[in-house]
């Protein structure tokens, strides 16, 4: 379904793995496109003199040396899993 | 002094009783226990206590040590080792923390007891922590109202005494706006002055870790320990540490205030207008030079912020798939039918419409016009900062255009909702630091809601913001007021 927007929010709940109820879909298509109309100002600003910001603070490559050090043992790491067996996490079979 | 004026008490006053052996850290936690058990039930601050762990590290507790035998509320967002870590969601529901958060471990070495985990917007996503999933947690002075958010749990146990401190998160205000809502001092610090690590990630690139308190020297006090350089946190700054409380003053000559004109809106309730207004003319009466300064890009701050903030969660909440951890569907036919029903089930309506939009706005197509265009405004946010900077030493604004708003009156149009940071977000764009402090009452519907103050400085100005805050506050009676609630029954 589509709304005043481009944006489809079945298809995109979709790339971002959520199932949605119709009436989910239908809630959210209409806050999206209100959202989306809010920040068409954006195209408003001149940005043609600016480099994208990913950081506010310019910090870059931060290195540390590649030395092994303490962690989580197989049993704190399954520790919260839904389903474990062996020391592994349980999932459906991925392939046939 | 009995017992149970002892929750009523700042962190500073009580160290004085502690050190000055007139209590034990084991008759502040039970003192804290019975106060919690009296009122929280009306509050709903807390989502898990653990006193007798607390009463078990009381009675073990250093208080020489700079917040030793404090205990500490934590928002249920930050890894507390053995605690329940809920992100206020149904996903991580029954999850508990395997690690303690690089804060933590700072409050630990320096003595305080996190005893407990406060309520939260999902994921921290919201301005009213009523996207909660876990249960509902009111306003101290009315509890017909919100008590503003996502940090709403951490700023009403302080406001009701039901904690003497507690950390927050703040993304796009998330502490300064509740502290404002509620009537208490919160505090943004700088992007990378305070460790992430453990903190459950949001939008990495504006979450920081910071605290609410009753007073701005608590929040010093605070900010003395969990500030600083953290190896396991790439974007943490490698910078010294001020003593921040041995800075604090009295006077404020020679301190440039700036009073940003986008920021005295229509729109501002006009209760709010005249208590930021007065609360100017104080600080030009102690000493502050006042000046009037522009941030032009102001208005694009709220759509800058739900682009990048809900880019960056979608990437961060695609790890809660139902495989490692948390809540996972049940019976489930193949990989995909886990994981969409599993966030169908797990999450909450504000997390899924960030997810989608999030997802939406990095999507093949839309990439260039949405995300790149809002990083590109940010930085023109950034340099309004840095100009305005230049010329003043912090910059002075309501926290939130309105007191607390009540309970359901903003639920079902997000957008509106979003609207409610319009004075909080630019901060955390431009990686800023700052804070709120009470700076007076609306009086509406026979309730006495708090107002609050927000002063933002430059990176890495933490001291001086805390230097202002504190002299303001110390000329004033507003951290004095008490909710009706938190008078001792």
């Amino acid at each position: 379904m589509a709304g005043t927007s481009e944006l489809d929010v079945g298809y995109v709940a979709r790339l971002a793995r959520i199932n949605l109820t119709e009436e989910e879909a239908n809630a959210f298509q209409k806050q999206l496109d209100d959202v989306l109309k809010y920040v068409e100002k954006l195209r408003q600003a001149d940005v043609s003199h600016v480099e994208a910001a990913a950081h506010a603070l310019p910090i870059f490559n931060v290195f540390r040396e590649d030395a092994a050090s303490e962690w989580f043992t197989a049993e704190q790491a399954l520790s919260n899993a839904p389903r474990k067996a062996n020391d592994l996490f349980i999932v459906p079979k991925v392939v046939e | 002094m009995t017992e149970k004026d002892l929750p009523a008490l700042s962190i500073a006053d009580l160290q004085s009783l502690l050190r000055s052996r007139e209590v034990s850290a084991r008759e502040v936690v039970d003192a804290l226990r019975a106060r919690i058990e009296a009122v929280d039930g009306e509050i709903g601050a807390y989502l898990s206590v653990d006193m007798d762990a607390a009463a078990k590290e009381a009675e073990k507790a250093n208080v020489d040590l700079p917040l030793g035998g404090v205990p500490l509320a934590i928002k249920d967002i930050i890894n507390v080792m053995g605690q329940p870590c809920t992100c206020g969601s149904k996903i991580l529901h029954g999850h508990r923390a395997t690690y303690d958060a690089t804060v933590i471990q700072k409050l630990r070495a320096a003595g305080a007891i996190p005893f407990g985990k406060t309520n939260l917007d999902e994921f921290a996503m919201g301005s009213s922590t009523e996207n909660s999933a876990m249960k509902l947690t009111r306003n101290p002075w009315d509890l017909s109202r919100v008590p503003g958010g996502s940090s709403g749990g951490s700023a009403a146990a302080v406001a009701a005494d039901v904690a003497f401190g507690a950390l927050g998160s703040d993304t796009g205000g998330s502490i300064r706006q509740p502290a404002a809502l509620s009537g208490v001092v919160g505090f943004k610090p700088t992007y990378g002055r305070v460790s992430r690590f453990g903190l459950v990630a949001f939008a990495s690139s504006l979450d920081q870790i910071g605290p609410l308190t009753k007073t701005v020297r608590d929040s010093a006090l605070i900010m003395n320990v969990i500030a600083g350089h953290d190896p396991q946190d790439s974007t943490s700054l490698n910078e010294p540490v001020p003593d921040y409380a041995a800075k604090l003053g009295n006077d404020l000559r020679g301190v440039r205030l700036g009073v940003p004109k986008e920021y005295m809106i229509e729109g501002t309730d006009p209760q709010v207008k005249a208590a930021i207004t007065a609360a100017v003319k104080q600080m030009n009466s102690l000493g502050a030079e006042i000046v009037d300064v522009s941030l032009p890009h102001t208005d694009y701050a709220v759509a800058v912020y739900y682009i990048l903030a809900t880019a960056e969660a979608s990437a961060n909440l695609a790890r809660f798939d139902g495989v490692r951890y948390g809540y996972r569907a049940e019976n489930p036919r193949d990989v995909l039918d886990l994981y969409g029903r599993t966030r169908q089930e797990g999450f909450g309506p504000e997390v899924k419409r960030r997810v989608i939009l999030g997802t939406y706005v990095l999507s093949s197509g839309y990439y260039d016009a949405y995300y790149l265009r809002a990083q590109k405004v940010r930085e023109l946010i950034r340099r309004d900062f840095a100009k305005a900077f230049a010329k003043v030493d912090a910059l002075i604004s309501p926290t939130s255009p309105v007191p607390a708003f009540k309970l359901g009156e903003r639920t079902a149009e997000p957008l509106q909702m979003y609207l409610a940071d319009i004075f909080t977000i630019a901060a955390n764009l431009a990686g800023i630091c700052g804070i709120s402090l009470p700076c007076g009452f609306a009086e509406v519907d026979g309730h006495r809601l708090p107002v609050g103050l927000q002063l933002l400085g430059k990176p890495l100005d933490e001291a001086r913001i805390l230097q202002i805050a504190h002299a303001y506050e110390q000329s004033t009676d507003w951290h004095k007021a008490r909710p009706p609630i938190a008078s001792p029954k």
